[in-house]
């Protein structure tokens, strides 16, 4: 046996074990180790945001670099501050209103290209002089795409011919739901396996 | 007309013959010649000539390549330049290209470097300020600067590679890049994006003029009434998470949406909603939609800012916060809507094991299978978009989404053609392809 000696995996040893007494019950090693965390990373959240955006993408650009064009965004920035105050909330909405707009402008073009037209491209086959395998898997794919489409088909009942297509589109979907699933699951599993090789290798020295 | 000049020592230093007409290369007008060594200079100019004369293809260490012709690559934001060259001719021994770059001032005159044969060329032109910008191997002729600044000229010299001494071109005339407001390259998704912005407005306006727009029922949704009832009846709060994802996500957008929803039937029966965020921007938004939902019901006074509240940006920190919170506050109907990541099974089954009816909405579909197997219901992708649309029947939202279905109709039809007309004729099929591309 050959327990560590460095005081920070003892933390992290100690912390692990606490967190894992949830499966338990909640207790208070659990809240200790909780609220330490949230605590912890909401004070270094605020430092890193504090530098990589006021600093970094405000400060240094326009006060180092000469570029005013961004005190525009830092303005809409110092308007979201008038949260604090009751009779000036109503400031803060432009802001935002202004940040879910703007994006949803930028990336609706890309979402429509990558999402809806490539993927439509993608589906769309010759199966003149295919190989039968592959015949098979684009048929099976055009098959999926077009009944998981009618599953999402909202403005009908699904009844009748409807129902049958789309029982066959939630049939892909968990098809696929069940093979992520089973792909996750041994990616948590490998976490759980690193967790205890640091409890019984790192901290405890238990297995070699 | 072709100019050969022999650039070795001794002997070929410095000769030049003139060949008309000569083959040694279809497309190239000039030409310059290295040989290195000296020894035997004689032989090899006397097997050229009897070679070129023939009309043979001579085997060549290596050809001054033509200058680049310089354009403004098209469709960009105004900061990439392309090359183009012609590739070498038969027998020429060039093994790929260096490409050197030169700002150029305004109204400055470019003075092609003075090249000689003892030094090598990225000497001379890194004396002289250019810089290399790239390589390309043999079989390229295109080659596209990027990063470059707007409207600033630049000037090129490609510089052949070869076995012995590097081939440097011209400069070519200098060129600036531009900007182009529309790239013409994504013509087809501003006539979607138009196509669907005038059917949400016509369907919008039907609504407004009271026409019925059908929606089909939707379990998860159905549920909603009943799970506030629930935590009425138990005397116990809701907990509602808006996902982990910020304000930019279709997600959570949908999620705020439901959640003004959801506000409003907790504040008809005066149930306590508890909001935990993990955005600060999430967190105003929702503070916002919670207020006014509980305003639109008549029951102001039951907003607190304390149930709306910030908790940290850490993931997992989130997710031990969201977790206490359920088996110390006990609430009776969990949603949680929106993006989830990999802490989804965590919140979920703690939320089972404290006995709470439990409805998750997420396009998250990585997290979707773990949420349906540990909630009681569960609105998949698209379910989730609807879900406003659902509960609040607003004319706005309902021709949006009928505006998808019909999308989703077209998508189909879209597809079949494309695979018919493969069959019928692959050229026009490869042609209506492209329009999606």
């Amino acid at each position: 046996m050959n327990v560590a000696s460095d005081p920070g995996v003892w933390v992290a040893g100690i912390f692990t074990i606490a967190i894992f007494s949830f499966l338990y019950k909640d207790n208070p090693f659990y809240k200790f180790a909780e609220h330490l965390l949230v605590g912890v990373s909401a004070g270094y959240y605020l430092v890193q945001y504090f530098f990589s955006a006021a600093y970094k993408k405000f400060y240094v650009p326009v006060f180092i670099n000469k570029d005013y064009i961004l005190i525009v965004g830092g303005i809409l920035g110092i308007m979201m501050f008038a949260r604090l105050f009751r009779r000036s909330e109503w400031v803060s909405r432009y802001p935002v209103a202004f940040y879910v707009a703007a994006w949803a402008g930028y990336v609706i073009p890309s979402y429509i290209h990558v999402r809806i037209l490539q993927q439509a491209e993608s589906t769309m086959f010759n199966p003149v002089g295919m190989p039968l395998k592959d015949l098979l898997s684009a048929c099976v794919l055009f098959v999926g795409v077009a009944a998981t489409l009618i599953y999402f088909y909202f403005s009908a009942e699904h009844k009748g011919g409807l129902r049958v297509v789309s029982k066959i589109g939630i049939t892909f979907l968990m098809i696929g739901f069940g093979a992520t699933f089973g792909y996750n699951v041994m990616g948590r599993i490998s976490l759980l396996i690193g967790r205890f090789q640091f409890i019984f290798t790192d901290w405890l020295g238990l297995v070699r | 007309m072709v100019l050969l000049r022999f650039a070795g020592k001794g002997f070929a230093n410095g000769l030049i013959f003139l060949f008309t007409p000569i083959q040694l290369c279809d497309s190239i007008a000039a030409m310059d010649i290295s040989v290195r060594p000296s020894a035997g200079s004689m032989a090899l100019i006397s097997a050229v000539l009897a070679v070129t004369l023939l009309g043979l293809t001579v085997p060549v260490l290596g050809v001054i390549p033509p200058a680049p012709e310089v354009s403004d690559t098209p469709d960009d934001w105004g900061d990439a330049l392309t090359l183009t060259w012609v590739p070498p001719g038969p027998g020429d021994l060039t093994m790929g290209y260096e490409i050197w770059r030169l700002e150029v001032e305004e109204g400055g005159e470019i003075t092609p470097p003075a090249f000689a044969d003892t030094v090598p060329a990225s000497e001379v032109l890194t004396a002289a300020g250019w810089d290399m910008a790239g390589d390309a191997d043999l079989g390229d002729t295109v080659w596209v600067d990027s990063d470059l600044e707007k409207g600033q000229e630049y000037t090129y010299i490609l510089v052949a590679l070869t076995d012995g001494a590097p081939m440097p071109s011209a400069p070519t005339s200098p060129e600036a890049p531009r900007r182009q407001i529309l790239r013409n390259q994504r013509i087809n998704i501003l006539v979607a994006v138009a196509l669907f912005m005038l059917t949400v407005v016509v369907l919008v306006e039907r609504a407004r003029r009271g026409a019925k727009l059908f929606i089909r029922r939707i379990a998860g949704l159905e549920a909603v009434e009943e799970a506030v009832g629930r935590s009425t009846e138990m005397g116990r709060p809701i907990l509602y998470v808006p996902g982990l994802d910020p304000m930019d996500e279709v997600g959570t957008v949908a999620a705020i949406n439901i959640l003004g929803q959801v506000a409003k039937k907790a504040g008809e029966y005066d149930t306590k909603l508890i909001c935990p965020n993990r955005d600060p921007i999430v967190m105003a938004v929702a503070q916002q939609v919670v207020r006014e939902s509980y305003s639109a019901v008549g029951k102001p006074h039951l907003y607190r800012d304390e149930d709306v509240y910030y908790v940290t940006f850490s993931q997992f920190g989130f997710a031990a916060a969201v977790a206490g919170l359920m088996l110390r506050e006990r609430p009776a109907t969990n949603f949680f809507i929106g993006r989830f990541y990999a802490e989804s099974l965590v919140l979920a089954e703690t939320g089972n094991a404290t006995g709470a009816i439990q409805i998750a909405g997420t396009d998250s579909d990585a997290q979707l299978p773990f949420f349906i197997s540990a909630c009681d219901y569960t609105l998949m992708g698209e379910e989730l978009y609807a879900g406003s649309v659902y509960l609040s029947r607003e004319p706005l939202l309902l021709g949006a989404l009928k505006s998808q279905d019909y999308a989703k109709a077209l998508i189909i039809i879209a597809i079949f053609v494309g695979i018919m007309l493969s069959i019928v004729s692959p050229d026009i099929a490869e042609q209506f392809k492209a329009l999606f591309n």
